[in-house]
C-alpha cells in the first residue's frame, strides 16, 4: 500500500507539474475523462499514436526545409497537421510553437522556419520524455495493484 | 189782481226806473251770452266730465236771464199773462237754482280733488324727468367709461394705456389739464410721467410723504385738491384758479402677487400713482358726482391694463432670455458631441496604436522567456513582461473608463454558470494568496440560480478587482468572499437611499461580500475610495502599485448592471468589507451551448442517451481521428471513422446507412471538408441525409459563415472537451442543428 500511495503521489506531482508549466492543457484533461473500465488505455494509446504520427511528420518537415527551393505550401500543411494533433492531445507548448512555425511559413521566412522546426522538436520532446515518464508511473501503479485517480 | 210790481210811487224816479230797466237788461243779455259761451268753449274742448252739471248751470242762468227780461216788462203796467209769465220762469229760476246748488254740493269737492291730483301729477312729473335725467348722465358716464375702458385695453403697450387714459379722459370731462405721477425706482417720490398738454414735462418730484399725498393714497375715492400743492402745478398759471377744480387719485399699481386667491391683501405698503385732472380755469364748472366717479372707475381700469402689460412685459422679456438660453446650450451641446466624437476617436485610433506594439512586446517577451538565458537576463525579462502587462492593463482600464463614462460600453448580455465566475475568481488569486500565507474562501448559498443572464466577462473583472485588492491589501489573515441572493427587504447601504431594488420575476440581485482582515480605511476616506485616480495615500501607491482605476471602473460596472458597490471598514487596521450587489437576469433554459470549457471535472462519469446513435468521423489526422472516435465513444455513439472525403463519400453511398451525424473535418488534403459538404447535399435531399458538423480549428468568422452558408447544421471548434460534444450531440437531436446556425 506504501508504494502504491508513493507512486500515486509521484503521478499527481509529476501531472501537476506538467498542467503547471503549460506543457499541458485541459485537453488533455478531456482525454483522462475518457478513460474508464470500457475503454483502460485510452490515454496511453492516443498518446503512442501522437508519438508516432509526430515523429513522422517531423522527419517529413525536416526534409522538406532542407530542399531547395522549399515548397512553404507543403511544410504549412505538415505544421497544420502537427498543430491539429497536438492540440487534440493538450499538448500546449508544442501547439504554441507550431503557430509561430505557421508564421514563418506565411512570411517565408527560412531562417525562421529553421529556428522554428528547432522548438517545435524541442517542445515535442520534452513533452514526449515526460508523458512516458507519466504513463510509465501509471503501468507500475496498475501492476502494483492500485487504480489511477482522478485529477482534483 | 195783486201784481208785485209796485205803483208807480215814485213817477218821479222814471230814472231811476230806467236805470234798474237798462241794467236788468244787460244781466238778461250776460245771463244768456255766459252759457253761450260755456258751450261753445266746452264743444272746442276735448275732455269736460261734467256736462250734465253745465246744462243745469246753463238752465240756471238762461232761467234767471229770463227772469230778469220778463221783469223789464214788470215796470210799466202788464196784463196778467206777462204776470202769469213772469211767475212761471221765477219757479222754474226756483227749482233749477235749487237743483243747482245741490248739485254744486257734490261737485265742487270733486273739482277740487282734480285740482290736487293734477298738482300731484305734476309733482310726480317733475321728479321723474329729474331722475330721467340722472339716469341719462349716469348711462352716459357709463359709456365712456366703457369707451376708455376698450381704448386702454385694447393697448399692452404701457405707454400707449397712459396716454389714451389722460387724453380720452380729457375729451370726455373737457379737462384743461391731466397729468399722471409715477412713483421712482426708490420708491419715495413721485414723478411727473405722462401729462395731457404740456408735451414736455418737466422732471419734477415730489416726495410721497407730502400731507396732500398722504390724504390721496389714503382714499380709494377722487379726493379734490387744492391747487396750490405741488402736484397741481404742472404748468405756470394762467387765470385764477378756484378752489375745488382740482382732482386727484390713487392708481393702483398691481403685481403680479396681488392677485392671490382669497381676495386682495391689503397692504399698506403697495405703490400707487397719482392721477391729477384739472378743469378749466375760466369756466364755472365745478367737479360733479358722476364725473367724481368716472374719473374713480377709470383709475382702476388703468391700473388692471397697466398690471396686464407689466406681465406681458415681463413674460416677453422671460421668454427672450430662455430663447437666449436656449441658443448658447444648443450650440454647446454641439460643441461637447464634437468633442466626445474627436475624444472617441482619438481613443479609438490611439487604443490600436498603442496595442499593436503592446502585444508585440508582450509576445516577444513571453516567448523570449522559453529561450534559454541565464538567471540575469530571465529577471531582466520578467520585469519587462511584468511592466509590459501593467502597461496593457492601464491602456484597458482607460479606455474601459472613457467608454463606461459616456455610455458608449454596453455590457455582452449572456447565459453563464454563475458558480463558475467566482470560481474562476479564487482560482485566479489563489496563488498569490498562498504566497502571501493568506486564506481565501468562498461560500455560496445554496439557492443561488446556477445560470444566469448577465454579462460574465465584466462581472468576473469587478469580482477580480474587489478579491484582489483585498488580498492586496491584507498583509496577513484571511479574505472571505460570500455570494448570496439579496431580497429586497434586506439591509441597504444606509448612505445611499436612493438604491431600490424592484423584485421581478426575471431578474434576481445577487450580493456578493468579500472581507478581509488588511489595513482597513479611515471612515473620512470611505466616499474617495470609487473617485477615479485617488489612492487613500499616495505612499499606498508606491507599495502595492496599481492605478487606482480598479474601484471606480469596478463602480461603473456594477452601475451599468442596475447595482450598488460600497465599502465598510472599521477603521485602520481593522479590515474592510466591500459589498457589491448586481442584478442578473434569471435563465429559463439551461442553454449547454454557451457553457465554456471549465475546470470543473466530474468526478463520475456520465453516460449519455445516445446509445447507439450512428455518427461517422471524417478526419485526415489519425490523432484526432483516435481523439474524437473516444469521445463519441464514451457517450455512446456507434462510430464510423474514414481519413478522407472519398472514403466518406463511399461510405455514405452504400446502401442501408443510417447515420445521424456526420462530423467533417474541413482542412483535408485531396477533398476538403466543403467539397464533401457540397456533393452529399448535391446527392441527398435534407431529409435523408445526416446532419452535418464542420470541424474547424480556426476562429476565423469566414470559415464558420462558408460553412453555415454552404448549408452545414454547425460548426464545432477544435479541440472538443466532452461536454461541448455531448452538448452539441443532445442539441443536434433536440433542434436539428446547433443553436448559433440557422435551423432547418
Amino acid at each position: 500500500m506504501d508504494v502504491i500511495g508513493r507512486l500515486q503521489r509521484q503521478r499527481t506531482e509529476l501531472t501537476q507539474a506538467l498542467f503547471k508549466e503549460g506543457l499541458l492543457d485541459e485537453q488533455f484533461t478531456q482525454l483522462q475523462l475518457l478513460q474508464d473500465p470500457n475503454n483502460p488505455d485510452f490515454v496511453a494509446e492516443v498518446v503512442s499514436l501522437f508519438f508516432e504520427d509526430s515523429e513522422k511528420l517531423l522527419d517529413e518537415l525536416t526534409r522538406s526545409l532542407e530542399q531547395d527551393p522549399v515548397d512553404y505550401k507543403k511544410v504549412d500543411a505538415y505544421v497544420h497537421q502537427f498543430k491539429g494533433s497536438s492540440s487534440s492531445i493538450g499538448a500546449q507548448r508544442v501547439k504554441n510553437a507550431c503557430v509561430i512555425f505557421r508564421t514563418c511559413c506565411e512570411e517565408r521566412s527560412q531562417e525562421g522556419c529553421r529556428q522554428a522546426l528547432q522548438q517545435v522538436k524541442h517542445e515535442f520532446f520534452l513533452i514526449k520524455s515526460r508523458l512516458e515518464a507519466l504513463l510509465q508511473l501509471e503501468q507500475q501503479i496498475l501492476a502494483a495493484g492500485g487504480t489511477i485517480p482522478f485529477m482534483e | 189782481m195783486d201784481c208785485n210790481c209796485e205803483e208807480a210811487f215814485w213817477p218821479a224816479d222814471d230814472l231811476l226806473m230806467r236805470y234798474q230797466y237798462i241794467s236788468d237788461f244787460f244781466i238778461a243779455l250776460a245771463y244768456f251770452s255766459i252759457p253761450l259761451e260755456l258751450i261753445y268753449f266746452v264743444k272746442k274742448s276735448a275732455v269736460f266730465p261734467y256736462r250734465w252739471v253745465l246744462v243745469q248751470f246753463g238752465a240756471f242762468i238762461v232761467l234767471c236771464g229770463a227772469t230778469h227780461l220778463i221783469s223789464l216788462w214788470t215796470f210799466a203796467p202788464h196784463s196778467r199773462t206777462v204776470a202769469a209769465v213772469m211767475s212761471v220762469s221765477k219757479v222754474l229760476t226756483a227749482v233749477v237754482s235749487c237743483a243747482t246748488a245741490l248739485m254744486l254740493v257734490h261737485i265742487i269737492p270733486d273739482l277740487l280733488s282734480v285740482k290736487t291730483r293734477e298738482l300731484f301729477l305734476k309733482n310726480k312729473a317733475a321728479e321723474l324727468d329729474r331722475e330721467m335725467g340722472l339716469i341719462r348722465t349716469q348711462e352716459e358716464t357709463g359709456r365712456h367709461v366703457r369707451m376708455l375702458t376698450h381704448e386702454i385695453r385694447s393697448t399692452l403697450d404701457r405707454h400707449t394705456i397712459l396716454n389714451t387714459t389722460l387724453v380720452e379722459l380729457g375729451k370726455t370731462l373737457a379737462l384743461e389739464e391731466c397729468a399722471l405721477w409715477m412713483p421712482t425706482r426708490s420708491g419715495l417720490e413721485l414723478q411727473l410721467s405722462h401729462t395731457l398738454r404740456t408735451t414736455n414735462p418737466m422732471a419734477v418730484t415730489v416726495p410721497l410723504h407730502h400731507p396732500t399725498i398722504i390724504q390721496v393714497f389714503n382714499s380709494n375715492r377722487a379726493v379734490a385738491i387744492s391747487s396750490n400743492s405741488p402736484v397741481a402745478a404742472t404748468r405756470p398759471r394762467t387765470g385764477k384758479y378756484v378752489e375745488g377744480d382740482v382732482v386727484a387719485v390713487r392708481v393702483p399699481l398691481l403685481h403680479l402677487s396681488n392677485f392671490r386667491v382669497g381676495g386682495w391683501s391689503d397692504s399698506g405698503k403697495r405703490p400707487y400713482a397719482l392721477m391729477v385732472l384739472m378743469l378749466p380755469s375760466d369756466s364755472a364748472r365745478r367737479w360733479h358726482i358722476h364725473e367724481l366717479e368716472l374719473v374713480e372707475v377709470v383709475a382702476d381700469q388703468v391700473a388692471v391694463a397697466l398690471s396686464h402689460a407689466a406681465i406681458l412685459e415681463e413674460s416677453m422679456r422671460a421668454r427672450d432670455l430662455l430663447m437666449e438660453q436656449n441658443v448658447a446650450l444648443d450650440m454647446a451641446r454641439r460643441e461637447a458631441e464634437t468633442a466626445i466624437c474627436a475624444r472617441n476617436d482619438f481613443l479609438a485610433v490611439m487604443n490600436h496604436e498603442m496595442r499593436t506594439p503592446m502585444h508585440a512586446i508582450i509576445a516577444m517577451a513571453s516567448l523570449l522567456q522559453e529561450t534559454k538565458m541565464t538567471p540575469e537576463q530571465r529577471s531582466m525579462v520578467e520585469t519587462v513582461l511584468r511592466s509590459s502587462n501593467l502597461l496593457a492593463t492601464l491602456i484597458s482600464d482607460v479606455l474601459d473608463l472613457s467608454r463606461l463614462e459616456d455610455g458608449s460600453l454596453d455590457l455582452d448580455t449572456r447565459n453563464f454558470n454563475l458558480p463558475t465566475v467566482f470560481r474562476e475568481v479564487l482560482n485566479l488569486v489563489k496563488p498569490i494568496a498562498s504566497v502571501k500565507k493568506l486564506s481565501v474562501s468562498l461560500s455560496m448559498a445554496s439557492d443561488l440560480p446556477e445560470y444566469v443572464i448577465g454579462d460574465d466577462k465584466r462581472l468576473m473583472q469587478v469580482a477580480l478587482n474587489v478579491v484582489g485588492n483585498a488580498v492586496k491589501f491584507s498583509r496577513e489573515g484571511s479574505v472571505s468572499v460570500t455570494v448570496c441572493l439579496e431580497r429586497p427587504e434586506y439591509t441597504r447601504d444606509p448612505r445611499s437611499p436612493d438604491f431600490c431594488m424592484v423584485p421581478s420575476k426575471h431578474h434576481c440581485y445577487i450580493r456578493v461580500q468579500v472581507r478581509d482582515t488588511g489595513i482597513g480605511i479611515k471612515s473620512q476616506d470611505l466616499p474617495k475610495v470609487f473617485s477615479k485616480f485617488v489612492q487613500k495615500d499616495s505612499s499606498l501607491n508606491k507599495h502595492f502599485g496599481g492605478t487606482g482605476l480598479g474601484l471606480a471602473i469596478c463602480k461603473r460596472f456594477v452601475n451599468l448592471m442596475e447595482g450598488h458597490i460600497w465599502i465598510e471598514s472599521d477603521g485602520l487596521g481593522k479590515g474592510s468589507t466591500v459589498v457589491f450587489i448586481v442584478k442578473l437576469g434569471i435563465s429559463e433554459q439551461i442553454n449547454e451551448m454557451d457553457q465554456r470549457n471549465s475546470l470543473a471535472v466530474h468526478p463520475t462519469p456520465v453516460y449519455s442517451n445516445f446509445n447507439g446513435m450512428r455518427v461517422l468521423v471524417t478526419d485526415d489526422n489519425g490523432v484526432n481521428r483516435m481523439v474524437t472516435r473516444g469521445l463519441l465513444m464514451r457517450l455512446g455513439c456507434d462510430v464510423t471513422v474514414v481519413g478522407s472525403g472519398r472514403e466518406c463519400l463511399q461510405v455514405l453511398s452504400q446502401p442501408g446507412q443510417n447515420f445521424r451525424v456526420l462530423f467533417l473535418d474541413v482542412c483535408m488534403p485531396d477533398m476538403d471538408g466543403y467539397e464533401v459538404a457540397n456533393r452529399i447535399q448535391e446527392k441527398f435531399s435534407s431529409h435523408e441525409r445526416p446532419l452535418l458538423v464542420a470541424l474547424t480549428a480556426s476562429t476565423n468568422r469566414s470559415t464558420r459563415e462558408r460553412c453555415l452558408n454552404l448549408g452545414m447544421d454547425g460548426v464545432l471548434l477544435k479541440p472538443i472537451s466532452l461536454d461541448k460534444m455531448r452538448a452539441v450531440l443532445s442539441e443536434l437531436l433536440e433542434w436539428g442543428s446547433l443553436s448559433d446556425s440557422p435551423r432547418r
